[in-house]
Protein backbone atom coordinates (compact mmCIF):
# COMPACT_ATOMS: atom_id res chain seq x y z
CA UNK A 1 0.00 0.00 0.00
CA UNK A 2 2.95 2.31 0.75
CA UNK A 3 2.82 5.47 -1.32
CA UNK A 4 0.24 4.21 -3.78
CA UNK A 5 -2.79 6.14 -2.55
CA UNK A 6 -3.55 9.53 -4.03
CA UNK A 7 -6.51 11.83 -4.62
CA UNK A 8 -7.18 12.65 -8.28
CA UNK A 9 -7.61 16.30 -7.35
CA UNK A 10 -7.60 18.25 -4.10
CA UNK A 11 -10.68 18.68 -1.93
CA UNK A 12 -11.43 21.47 0.55
CA UNK A 13 -13.90 22.01 3.37
CA UNK A 14 -15.60 25.40 2.99
CA UNK A 15 -18.48 25.16 5.47
CA UNK A 16 -19.41 23.23 8.60
CA UNK A 17 -22.44 23.21 10.88
CA UNK A 18 -24.12 21.15 13.55
CA UNK A 19 -27.32 21.10 15.53
CA UNK A 20 -27.09 21.18 19.27
CA UNK A 21 -26.59 17.60 20.46
CA UNK A 22 -28.85 16.33 23.24
CA UNK A 23 -32.06 14.49 24.01
CA UNK A 24 -34.95 16.28 22.35
CA UNK A 25 -38.51 14.98 22.59
CA UNK A 26 -39.67 17.69 20.16
CA UNK A 27 -36.98 17.50 17.43
CA UNK A 28 -36.80 14.80 14.76
CA UNK A 29 -34.09 13.87 12.24
CA UNK A 30 -35.29 16.35 9.61
CA UNK A 31 -35.49 19.24 12.03
CA UNK A 32 -32.04 18.48 13.42
CA UNK A 33 -30.50 18.23 9.97
CA UNK A 34 -32.09 21.52 8.95
CA UNK A 35 -30.50 23.12 12.02
CA UNK A 36 -27.08 21.78 11.03
CA UNK A 37 -27.56 22.80 7.38
CA UNK A 38 -28.53 26.38 8.27
CA UNK A 39 -25.47 26.76 10.46
CA UNK A 40 -23.28 25.31 7.71
CA UNK A 41 -24.63 27.88 5.20
CA UNK A 42 -23.76 30.69 7.61
CA UNK A 43 -20.13 29.52 7.81
CA UNK A 44 -19.43 29.68 4.06
CA UNK A 45 -17.55 32.99 4.05
CA UNK A 46 -18.49 34.01 0.50
CA UNK A 47 -21.88 32.29 0.48
CA UNK A 48 -23.27 29.26 -1.28
CA UNK A 49 -26.42 28.80 -3.30
CA UNK A 50 -27.74 25.36 -2.18
CA UNK A 51 -28.75 24.77 -5.80
CA UNK A 52 -25.04 24.48 -6.60
CA UNK A 53 -24.70 21.33 -4.47
CA UNK A 54 -24.12 18.40 -6.82
CA UNK A 55 -24.78 15.51 -4.42
CA UNK A 56 -25.46 14.53 -0.81
CA UNK A 57 -23.79 11.75 1.17
CA UNK A 58 -25.53 11.09 4.47
CA UNK A 59 -24.36 8.93 7.37
CA UNK A 60 -26.95 7.22 9.51
CA UNK A 61 -26.73 4.05 11.55
CA UNK A 62 -29.94 2.96 13.22
CA UNK A 63 -32.85 5.17 12.25
CA UNK A 64 -34.22 2.01 10.60
CA UNK A 65 -34.56 0.54 14.04
CA UNK A 66 -35.21 3.66 16.11
CA UNK A 67 -37.74 5.45 13.90
CA UNK A 68 -38.63 2.63 11.45
CA UNK A 69 -37.40 4.49 8.41
CA UNK A 70 -34.24 3.55 6.56
CA UNK A 71 -34.27 5.52 3.34
CA UNK A 72 -32.75 8.75 4.67
CA UNK A 73 -30.80 9.95 1.61
CA UNK A 74 -33.80 11.22 -0.38
CA UNK A 75 -35.68 12.36 2.74
CA UNK A 76 -32.88 14.77 3.63
CA UNK A 77 -32.30 15.69 -0.04
CA UNK A 78 -35.99 16.66 -0.26
CA UNK A 79 -35.79 18.50 3.07
CA UNK A 80 -33.00 20.69 1.68
CA UNK A 81 -34.57 21.20 -1.74
CA UNK A 82 -31.80 19.24 -3.43
CA UNK A 83 -33.93 16.76 -5.38
CA UNK A 84 -33.40 15.40 -8.03
CA UNK A 85 -29.68 15.53 -7.19
CA UNK A 86 -28.31 12.16 -6.01
CA UNK A 87 -28.44 11.33 -2.31
CA UNK A 88 -26.61 8.33 -0.88
CA UNK A 89 -26.76 6.94 2.63
CA UNK A 90 -23.61 5.50 4.18
CA UNK A 91 -23.59 3.08 7.11
CA UNK A 92 -20.53 2.32 9.23
CA UNK A 93 -22.13 2.16 12.67
CA UNK A 94 -20.74 5.00 14.81
CA UNK A 95 -18.44 6.03 11.93
CA UNK A 96 -21.31 6.42 9.42
CA UNK A 97 -20.80 10.10 8.61
CA UNK A 98 -17.02 9.70 8.55
CA UNK A 99 -17.74 7.34 5.65
CA UNK A 100 -20.07 9.91 4.09
CA UNK A 101 -17.21 12.42 4.26
CA UNK A 102 -14.85 9.96 2.62
CA UNK A 103 -17.29 9.17 -0.18
CA UNK A 104 -17.78 12.90 -0.74
CA UNK A 105 -14.03 13.41 -0.98
CA UNK A 106 -13.72 10.57 -3.50
CA UNK A 107 -16.62 11.93 -5.56
CA UNK A 108 -14.89 15.30 -5.92
CA UNK A 109 -11.37 13.90 -6.23
CA UNK A 110 -12.51 11.72 -9.12
CA UNK A 111 -13.58 14.82 -11.01
CA UNK A 112 -17.23 13.76 -11.09
CA UNK A 113 -18.63 16.50 -8.80
CA UNK A 114 -17.43 19.95 -7.73
CA UNK A 115 -19.63 20.68 -4.69
CA UNK A 116 -20.81 17.96 -2.31
CA UNK A 117 -22.68 18.10 0.99
CA UNK A 118 -21.76 15.38 3.50
CA UNK A 119 -23.19 14.86 6.95
CA UNK A 120 -25.00 12.62 9.33
CA UNK A 121 -28.01 12.38 11.57
CA UNK A 122 -29.32 10.17 14.35
CA UNK A 123 -32.51 10.30 16.37
CA UNK A 124 -32.13 7.97 19.35
CA UNK A 125 -33.66 9.40 22.49
CA UNK A 126 -37.30 8.64 21.77
CA UNK A 127 -36.61 5.02 22.65
CA UNK A 128 -35.95 3.67 26.14
CA UNK A 129 -32.46 2.67 27.22
CA UNK A 130 -33.13 -1.03 26.65
CA UNK A 131 -34.28 -0.42 23.08
CA UNK A 132 -31.28 1.84 22.39
CA UNK A 133 -28.94 -0.82 23.78
CA UNK A 134 -30.63 -3.40 21.56
CA UNK A 135 -30.38 -1.10 18.53
CA UNK A 136 -26.71 -0.32 19.06
CA UNK A 137 -25.96 -4.00 19.62
CA UNK A 138 -26.75 -4.45 15.92
CA UNK A 139 -23.20 -3.17 15.35
CA UNK A 140 -21.51 -5.70 17.66
CA UNK A 141 -20.32 -9.16 16.66
CA UNK A 142 -23.14 -11.73 16.99
CA UNK A 143 -20.90 -13.91 19.19
CA UNK A 144 -20.49 -11.04 21.66
CA UNK A 145 -24.21 -10.30 21.79
CA UNK A 146 -25.03 -13.97 22.41
CA UNK A 147 -22.90 -14.23 25.56
CA UNK A 148 -24.33 -11.02 27.03
CA UNK A 149 -21.79 -8.41 25.93
CA UNK A 150 -23.16 -4.88 25.62
CA UNK A 151 -21.20 -2.02 24.06
CA UNK A 152 -19.98 -0.77 27.45
CA UNK A 153 -19.23 -4.43 28.21
CA UNK A 154 -16.96 -4.87 25.20
CA UNK A 155 -15.00 -1.74 26.13
CA UNK A 156 -15.01 -2.82 29.78
CA UNK A 157 -13.34 -6.10 28.79
CA UNK A 158 -10.85 -4.22 26.59
CA UNK A 159 -10.06 -2.02 29.62
CA UNK A 160 -9.29 -5.05 31.83
CA UNK A 161 -6.89 -6.35 29.17
CA UNK A 162 -5.25 -2.90 28.92
CA UNK A 163 -4.98 -2.61 32.70
CA UNK A 164 -3.40 -6.06 32.95
CA UNK A 165 -0.91 -5.41 30.15
CA UNK A 166 0.18 -1.88 31.05
CA UNK A 167 -0.54 -1.54 34.78
CA UNK A 168 -3.13 1.20 34.28
CA UNK A 169 -6.17 1.59 36.54
CA UNK A 170 -9.58 3.22 36.76
CA UNK A 171 -7.90 6.39 37.96
CA UNK A 172 -6.38 6.78 34.50
CA UNK A 173 -9.83 6.56 32.95
CA UNK A 174 -11.04 9.28 35.31
CA UNK A 175 -8.42 11.66 33.93
CA UNK A 176 -10.06 11.32 30.51
CA UNK A 177 -13.53 12.02 31.89
CA UNK A 178 -12.44 15.05 33.92
CA UNK A 179 -10.66 16.55 30.92
CA UNK A 180 -13.61 15.97 28.58
CA UNK A 181 -15.98 17.70 30.98
CA UNK A 182 -13.61 20.64 31.46
CA UNK A 183 -13.53 21.14 27.69
CA UNK A 184 -17.28 20.66 27.21
CA UNK A 185 -17.92 23.34 29.81
CA UNK A 186 -16.64 25.76 27.18
CA UNK A 187 -18.75 24.30 24.35
CA UNK A 188 -22.31 25.67 24.19
CA UNK A 189 -23.27 22.93 21.68
CA UNK A 190 -22.32 20.14 24.09
CA UNK A 191 -24.95 17.90 25.64
CA UNK A 192 -23.21 18.17 29.02
CA UNK A 193 -21.47 21.55 29.06
CA UNK A 194 -20.53 21.29 32.71
CA UNK A 195 -17.33 20.25 34.49
CA UNK A 196 -17.29 17.38 36.98
CA UNK A 197 -16.68 20.04 39.63
CA UNK A 198 -19.90 21.82 38.52
CA UNK A 199 -21.82 18.54 38.81
CA UNK A 200 -20.39 17.95 42.30
CA UNK A 201 -21.40 21.45 43.38
CA UNK A 202 -24.90 20.93 41.98
CA UNK A 203 -25.24 17.67 43.93
CA UNK A 204 -23.98 19.29 47.13
CA UNK A 205 -26.39 22.21 46.68
CA UNK A 206 -29.27 19.79 46.07
CA UNK A 207 -28.40 17.78 49.20
CA UNK A 208 -28.29 21.00 51.26
CA UNK A 209 -31.68 22.14 49.96
CA UNK A 210 -33.26 18.78 50.71
CA UNK A 211 -31.66 18.59 54.15
CA UNK A 212 -29.85 15.38 53.15
CA UNK A 213 -26.31 14.43 54.27
CA UNK A 214 -23.82 16.53 52.32
CA UNK A 215 -21.43 14.43 50.22
CA UNK A 216 -17.83 14.82 51.36
CA UNK A 217 -15.99 14.38 48.05
CA UNK A 218 -12.60 16.05 48.29
CA UNK A 219 -11.97 16.12 44.57
CA UNK A 220 -13.30 14.93 41.21
CA UNK A 221 -11.74 11.49 41.59
CA UNK A 222 -13.49 10.90 44.91
CA UNK A 223 -16.75 11.83 43.22
CA UNK A 224 -16.04 9.44 40.34
CA UNK A 225 -15.08 6.69 42.83
CA UNK A 226 -18.41 7.05 44.64
CA UNK A 227 -20.68 4.40 43.11
CA UNK A 228 -23.78 6.28 44.26
CA UNK A 229 -22.72 9.20 42.07
CA UNK A 230 -21.05 7.10 39.38
CA UNK A 231 -22.61 3.62 39.24
CA UNK A 232 -21.21 0.64 37.37
CA UNK A 233 -22.54 0.11 33.86
CA UNK A 234 -20.18 -2.68 32.80
CA UNK A 235 -17.22 -2.79 35.14
CA UNK A 236 -14.74 -1.14 34.89
CA UNK A 237 -16.95 1.16 32.76
CA UNK A 238 -19.00 3.38 35.05
CA UNK A 239 -21.63 5.92 34.06
CA UNK A 240 -19.05 8.70 33.59
CA UNK A 241 -16.91 6.50 31.35
CA UNK A 242 -19.73 6.23 28.81
CA UNK A 243 -21.03 8.58 26.13
CA UNK A 244 -24.73 9.44 26.41
CA UNK A 245 -27.72 8.69 24.18
CA UNK A 246 -28.09 11.69 21.87
CA UNK A 247 -30.04 13.19 19.00
CA UNK A 248 -28.27 15.44 16.55
CA UNK A 249 -27.08 16.24 13.06
CA UNK A 250 -23.97 17.71 11.47
CA UNK A 251 -22.77 18.48 7.97
CA UNK A 252 -19.84 19.94 6.06
CA UNK A 253 -19.56 21.33 2.57
CA UNK A 254 -16.82 19.96 0.31
CA UNK A 255 -15.61 21.56 -2.91
CA UNK A 256 -12.83 20.93 -5.36
CA UNK A 257 -9.60 22.64 -4.35
CA UNK A 258 -9.61 25.09 -7.29
CA UNK A 259 -13.01 26.42 -6.20
CA UNK A 260 -12.13 26.66 -2.48
CA UNK A 261 -11.32 30.38 -2.47
CA UNK A 262 -14.52 31.15 -4.40
CA UNK A 263 -16.44 29.99 -1.35
CA UNK A 264 -14.17 30.57 1.62
CA UNK A 265 -11.60 33.06 2.91
CA UNK A 266 -10.10 30.34 5.04
CA UNK A 267 -10.76 26.89 3.59
CA UNK A 268 -9.38 23.70 5.09
CA UNK A 269 -7.79 21.16 2.79
CA UNK A 270 -8.31 17.41 3.05
CA UNK A 271 -4.72 16.17 3.18
CA UNK A 272 -5.17 12.75 4.77
CA UNK A 273 -7.96 10.24 4.67
CA UNK A 274 -7.92 6.62 5.79
CA UNK A 275 -10.25 3.79 6.64
CA UNK A 276 -9.82 0.27 8.01
CA UNK A 277 -11.89 -2.71 9.09
CA UNK A 278 -11.45 -4.93 12.14
CA UNK A 279 -12.40 -8.29 13.63
CA UNK A 280 -14.60 -9.21 16.58
CA UNK A 281 -13.25 -9.37 20.12
CA UNK A 282 -12.43 -13.11 20.04
CA UNK A 283 -10.44 -12.87 16.82
CA UNK A 284 -8.35 -9.78 17.64
CA UNK A 285 -4.61 -10.50 17.79
CA UNK A 286 -4.40 -8.24 20.86
CA UNK A 287 -7.24 -6.71 22.86
CA UNK A 288 -5.35 -3.49 23.61
CA UNK A 289 -5.40 -1.89 20.16
CA UNK A 290 -7.67 -1.52 17.13
CA UNK A 291 -6.16 -2.84 13.92
CA UNK A 292 -8.68 -0.82 11.89
CA UNK A 293 -7.53 2.47 13.44
CA UNK A 294 -3.88 1.63 12.88
CA UNK A 295 -4.59 0.83 9.23
CA UNK A 296 -6.69 3.98 8.73
CA UNK A 297 -3.96 6.08 10.35
CA UNK A 298 -1.24 4.59 8.17
CA UNK A 299 -3.30 5.28 5.06
CA UNK A 300 -4.02 8.88 6.09
CA UNK A 301 -0.43 9.63 7.14
CA UNK A 302 0.96 8.22 3.91
CA UNK A 303 -1.46 10.17 1.76
CA UNK A 304 -0.63 13.39 3.60
CA UNK A 305 3.10 12.82 4.03
CA UNK A 306 2.57 13.81 7.66
CA UNK A 307 3.67 12.06 10.83
CA UNK A 308 1.67 11.69 14.05
CA UNK A 309 3.73 14.46 15.65
CA UNK A 310 2.66 16.87 12.88
CA UNK A 311 -0.99 16.59 13.97
CA UNK A 312 -1.47 19.48 16.38
CA UNK A 313 -4.98 18.72 17.65
CA UNK A 314 -7.35 15.79 17.27
CA UNK A 315 -10.87 14.67 17.98
CA UNK A 316 -10.89 10.94 18.75
CA UNK A 317 -13.80 8.55 19.19
CA UNK A 318 -14.17 8.40 22.98
CA UNK A 319 -17.40 6.39 23.06
CA UNK A 320 -15.88 5.04 26.29
CA UNK A 321 -13.00 6.52 28.28
CA UNK A 322 -10.68 3.57 27.60
CA UNK A 323 -11.20 4.03 23.87
CA UNK A 324 -9.69 7.54 23.97
CA UNK A 325 -6.52 6.19 25.60
CA UNK A 326 -6.18 3.41 23.02
CA UNK A 327 -6.81 5.76 20.07
CA UNK A 328 -3.99 8.05 21.27
CA UNK A 329 -1.68 5.07 20.91
CA UNK A 330 -3.12 3.68 17.66
CA UNK A 331 -2.80 7.08 15.98
CA UNK A 332 0.87 7.16 16.98
CA UNK A 333 0.54 10.21 19.26
CA UNK A 334 1.98 8.14 22.10
CA UNK A 335 3.62 4.72 22.22
CA UNK A 336 1.53 1.62 23.05
CA UNK A 337 1.01 1.57 26.81
CA UNK A 338 1.89 5.27 27.18
CA UNK A 339 -1.51 6.82 26.37
CA UNK A 340 -2.82 6.66 29.92
CA UNK A 341 0.35 8.30 31.22
CA UNK A 342 0.12 11.13 28.68
CA UNK A 343 -3.43 11.88 29.79
CA UNK A 344 -2.37 11.78 33.46
CA UNK A 345 0.43 14.26 32.71
CA UNK A 346 -2.08 16.66 31.17
CA UNK A 347 -0.56 16.50 27.68
CA UNK A 348 -4.01 16.09 26.10
CA UNK A 349 -5.65 18.99 27.92
CA UNK A 350 -6.73 22.17 26.13
CA UNK A 351 -3.43 23.78 27.16
CA UNK A 352 -1.35 20.61 26.66
CA UNK A 353 1.09 19.82 23.88
CA UNK A 354 -1.48 17.61 22.08
CA UNK A 355 -5.01 18.80 22.85
CA UNK A 356 -7.52 15.97 22.38
CA UNK A 357 -11.30 16.28 22.16
CA UNK A 358 -11.41 20.00 22.77
CA UNK A 359 -15.15 19.80 22.00
CA UNK A 360 -15.69 17.62 25.07
CA UNK A 361 -15.64 14.50 22.91
CA UNK A 362 -18.46 12.04 22.48
CA UNK A 363 -18.64 11.74 26.26
CA UNK A 364 -19.79 15.32 26.78
CA UNK A 365 -20.58 16.82 23.39
CA UNK A 366 -22.93 13.86 22.82
CA UNK A 367 -22.93 10.93 20.40
CA UNK A 368 -25.81 10.96 17.92
CA UNK A 369 -24.16 8.01 16.23
CA UNK A 370 -24.59 8.89 12.55
CA UNK A 371 -23.78 12.58 13.14
CA UNK A 372 -20.57 12.02 15.07
CA UNK A 373 -18.01 11.65 12.27
CA UNK A 374 -18.72 14.99 10.62
CA UNK A 375 -19.47 16.43 14.08
CA UNK A 376 -15.84 15.80 15.06
CA UNK A 377 -14.63 17.56 11.91
CA UNK A 378 -16.66 20.64 12.84
CA UNK A 379 -14.54 21.03 15.98
CA UNK A 380 -11.38 20.77 13.87
CA UNK A 381 -12.87 23.36 11.47
CA UNK A 382 -13.52 25.77 14.34
CA UNK A 383 -10.11 25.27 15.97
CA UNK A 384 -8.07 25.56 12.77
CA UNK A 385 -9.95 28.72 11.76
CA UNK A 386 -9.50 30.21 15.22
CA UNK A 387 -13.25 30.24 15.84
CA UNK A 388 -13.45 27.97 18.89
CA UNK A 389 -14.05 30.86 21.30
CA UNK A 390 -13.27 30.14 24.93
CA UNK A 391 -11.93 26.69 24.12
CA UNK A 392 -9.56 27.86 21.35
CA UNK A 393 -6.28 26.02 21.91
CA UNK A 394 -3.31 28.30 22.61
CA UNK A 395 -1.10 26.77 19.89
CA UNK A 396 0.73 29.23 17.66
CA UNK A 397 0.45 28.62 13.93
CA UNK A 398 -2.27 25.99 14.31
CA UNK A 399 -2.57 24.37 10.90
CA UNK A 400 -3.08 20.61 11.17
CA UNK A 401 -5.97 18.84 12.87
CA UNK A 402 -7.36 15.32 12.65
CA UNK A 403 -10.50 13.39 13.51
CA UNK A 404 -10.69 9.66 14.15
CA UNK A 405 -13.93 7.66 14.16
CA UNK A 406 -14.63 4.14 15.32
CA UNK A 407 -17.70 2.15 14.32
CA UNK A 408 -19.05 -0.79 16.27
CA UNK A 409 -16.45 -2.43 18.46
CA UNK A 410 -13.65 -1.45 16.09
CA UNK A 411 -15.16 -2.89 12.90
CA UNK A 412 -14.91 0.38 10.97
CA UNK A 413 -12.32 3.05 11.79
CA UNK A 414 -11.33 6.21 9.94
CA UNK A 415 -8.84 9.04 10.22
CA UNK A 416 -9.23 12.37 8.44
CA UNK A 417 -6.52 15.05 8.47
CA UNK A 418 -7.33 18.66 7.59
CA UNK A 419 -4.86 21.47 6.90
CA UNK A 420 -5.23 25.25 6.93
CA UNK A 421 -2.88 26.86 4.41
CA UNK B 1 -22.12 -39.06 6.58
CA UNK B 2 -22.46 -35.55 5.25
CA UNK B 3 -20.17 -33.02 6.92
CA UNK B 4 -22.03 -30.21 8.68
CA UNK B 5 -21.46 -26.84 7.01
CA UNK B 6 -18.71 -24.76 8.63
CA UNK B 7 -20.93 -21.97 9.89
CA UNK B 8 -22.57 -20.50 12.99
CA UNK B 9 -25.66 -22.72 12.70
CA UNK B 10 -23.49 -25.82 13.04
CA UNK B 11 -21.43 -24.16 15.79
CA UNK B 12 -24.59 -23.52 17.80
CA UNK B 13 -25.84 -27.07 17.18
CA UNK B 14 -22.56 -28.48 18.51
CA UNK B 15 -22.83 -26.24 21.58
CA UNK B 16 -26.26 -27.72 22.31
CA UNK B 17 -24.55 -31.15 22.17
CA UNK B 18 -21.96 -29.82 24.67
CA UNK B 19 -19.16 -29.67 22.14
CA UNK B 20 -16.99 -26.60 21.50
CA UNK B 21 -16.05 -27.02 17.85
CA UNK B 22 -13.95 -25.14 15.34
CA UNK B 23 -12.82 -25.64 11.77
CA UNK B 24 -9.32 -26.64 10.68
CA UNK B 25 -7.89 -25.96 7.25
CA UNK B 26 -6.84 -29.29 5.72
CA UNK B 27 -4.25 -27.51 3.58
CA UNK B 28 -2.34 -25.41 6.13
CA UNK B 29 -3.64 -26.73 9.46
CA UNK B 30 -4.65 -23.40 10.98
CA UNK B 31 -7.92 -23.56 12.91
CA UNK B 32 -10.72 -21.19 13.83
CA UNK B 33 -13.26 -21.05 16.67
CA UNK B 34 -16.06 -20.25 15.86
CA UNK B 35 -15.60 -22.00 12.50
CA UNK B 36 -14.79 -20.25 9.25
CA UNK B 37 -15.56 -21.83 5.88
CA UNK B 38 -12.66 -19.99 4.22
CA UNK B 39 -9.14 -20.24 5.60
CA UNK B 40 -8.02 -16.62 5.92
CA UNK B 41 -4.38 -17.71 6.08
CA UNK B 42 -3.99 -19.78 2.89
CA UNK B 43 -7.48 -19.41 1.37
CA UNK B 44 -7.96 -23.16 1.40
CA UNK B 45 -11.60 -24.19 1.32
CA UNK B 46 -11.30 -27.79 2.53
CA UNK B 47 -12.10 -27.68 6.22
CA UNK B 48 -12.57 -30.31 8.90
CA UNK B 49 -14.21 -30.10 12.30
CA UNK B 50 -11.98 -30.04 15.35
CA UNK B 51 -13.12 -30.23 18.98
CA UNK B 52 -11.57 -27.99 21.64
CA UNK B 53 -10.68 -29.50 25.01
CA UNK B 54 -12.58 -26.74 26.79
CA UNK B 55 -9.76 -25.56 29.01
CA UNK B 56 -8.36 -22.05 29.01
CA UNK B 57 -7.67 -18.93 30.98
CA UNK B 58 -9.39 -15.59 31.40
CA UNK B 59 -7.97 -12.96 29.01
CA UNK B 60 -10.44 -10.10 29.65
CA UNK B 61 -13.79 -9.64 31.38
CA UNK B 62 -16.52 -7.22 32.32
CA UNK B 63 -19.21 -7.26 35.03
CA UNK B 64 -22.37 -6.05 33.36
CA UNK B 65 -24.91 -4.22 35.52
CA UNK B 66 -27.19 -3.10 32.69
CA UNK B 67 -27.77 -5.99 30.32
CA UNK B 68 -30.13 -7.04 27.55
CA UNK B 69 -33.57 -8.46 28.40
CA UNK B 70 -32.52 -12.10 27.95
CA UNK B 71 -30.03 -11.61 30.78
CA UNK B 72 -32.27 -9.56 33.07
CA UNK B 73 -34.88 -12.33 32.69
CA UNK B 74 -32.34 -14.64 34.33
CA UNK B 75 -32.36 -12.33 37.36
CA UNK B 76 -29.29 -10.24 36.60
CA UNK B 77 -29.50 -6.52 37.40
CA UNK B 78 -27.55 -3.62 38.89
CA UNK B 79 -27.25 -5.43 42.21
CA UNK B 80 -26.45 -8.76 40.55
CA UNK B 81 -24.16 -8.11 37.59
CA UNK B 82 -23.23 -11.00 35.33
CA UNK B 83 -19.79 -11.56 33.86
CA UNK B 84 -18.89 -11.86 30.19
CA UNK B 85 -15.33 -12.44 29.10
CA UNK B 86 -12.72 -13.40 26.56
CA UNK B 87 -11.19 -16.82 27.17
CA UNK B 88 -7.87 -17.93 25.73
CA UNK B 89 -8.14 -21.66 25.05
CA UNK B 90 -5.26 -24.07 25.60
CA UNK B 91 -5.24 -24.61 21.86
CA UNK B 92 -4.23 -20.95 21.43
CA UNK B 93 -7.41 -19.37 20.07
CA UNK B 94 -9.83 -17.10 21.94
CA UNK B 95 -13.59 -17.24 22.37
CA UNK B 96 -16.10 -14.90 23.99
CA UNK B 97 -18.18 -16.55 26.70
CA UNK B 98 -20.23 -16.08 29.81
CA UNK B 99 -18.18 -16.51 32.96
CA UNK B 100 -19.90 -18.30 35.86
CA UNK B 101 -18.67 -19.16 39.34
CA UNK B 102 -17.26 -15.67 39.96
CA UNK B 103 -18.89 -12.76 41.80
CA UNK B 104 -19.81 -10.00 39.34
CA UNK B 105 -20.50 -7.62 42.21
CA UNK B 106 -16.87 -7.98 43.36
CA UNK B 107 -14.86 -7.37 40.18
CA UNK B 108 -11.64 -6.86 42.13
CA UNK B 109 -11.79 -10.57 43.09
CA UNK B 110 -11.79 -11.66 39.43
CA UNK B 111 -8.28 -12.10 38.02
CA UNK B 112 -7.07 -12.17 34.46
CA UNK B 113 -5.16 -15.40 33.87
CA UNK B 114 -7.53 -17.48 36.05
CA UNK B 115 -7.66 -21.09 34.72
CA UNK B 116 -11.13 -21.92 33.41
CA UNK B 117 -13.13 -24.97 32.34
CA UNK B 118 -15.94 -24.96 29.79
CA UNK B 119 -19.54 -25.44 30.85
CA UNK B 120 -22.55 -25.55 28.55
CA UNK B 121 -25.46 -23.63 29.93
CA UNK B 122 -28.80 -24.71 28.46
CA UNK B 123 -31.74 -22.31 28.64
CA UNK B 124 -35.30 -22.81 27.33
CA UNK B 125 -36.82 -25.93 25.82
CA UNK B 126 -37.60 -27.49 22.43
CA UNK B 127 -37.20 -25.04 19.56
CA UNK B 128 -36.44 -22.28 22.11
CA UNK B 129 -33.47 -24.16 23.53
CA UNK B 130 -30.35 -22.00 23.54
CA UNK B 131 -26.97 -23.13 24.77
CA UNK B 132 -24.61 -20.48 26.09
CA UNK B 133 -20.88 -21.05 25.91
CA UNK B 134 -19.80 -20.59 29.51
CA UNK B 135 -16.59 -20.99 31.44
CA UNK B 136 -16.01 -21.28 35.18
CA UNK B 137 -12.89 -21.40 37.34
CA UNK B 138 -11.33 -24.87 37.62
Amino acid sequence: MRGRRKLGRGVAVVGAGMSKFGMFSDKDSKYLFAEAFNEMLSTVDKGIDPKDIDALYLGNFTNDFFVHQGHWGPIISDLLGLTPKPATRTEGACASSALAFREGVFAIASGFYDVVLVGGVEDMSKRNTEEVTQGLAMAASPYEVKVGFTFPGVFGAIATAYFAKYGASREHLMNVTIKSHNNARLNPKAQFNVSIRDIMNQRIEKAKNKGEPIPAWRDEKEFLSDTRANPVVAWPMHLYDCCPISDGASCVLLVTEELARDFSDNPLYVVGIGQGSGKGLHAKEDLTYFEATRYAAQEAYELSGLKPEDVQIAEVHDCFSIAEIIHLEDLGFFKPGEGHKAVAEGLTRLDGSKPINTSGGLKCKGHPVGATGTGQLIEIWKQLRGEAGERQVPIKDLRIGAAQSLGGTGGTCTLTILERR
Amino acid sequence: MEVMPFNDISYERFLSEEKLMGSRCQKCGVFFVPPRSICIKCYGTEMEWIEMKGKGKLAAFTCIAIGPSFMTKEGYDRKHPYVSGVVELEEGVRVVARIEGVDGSKPETIKIGTPLQVQFLHRGEGSNLTTFLTFRPL
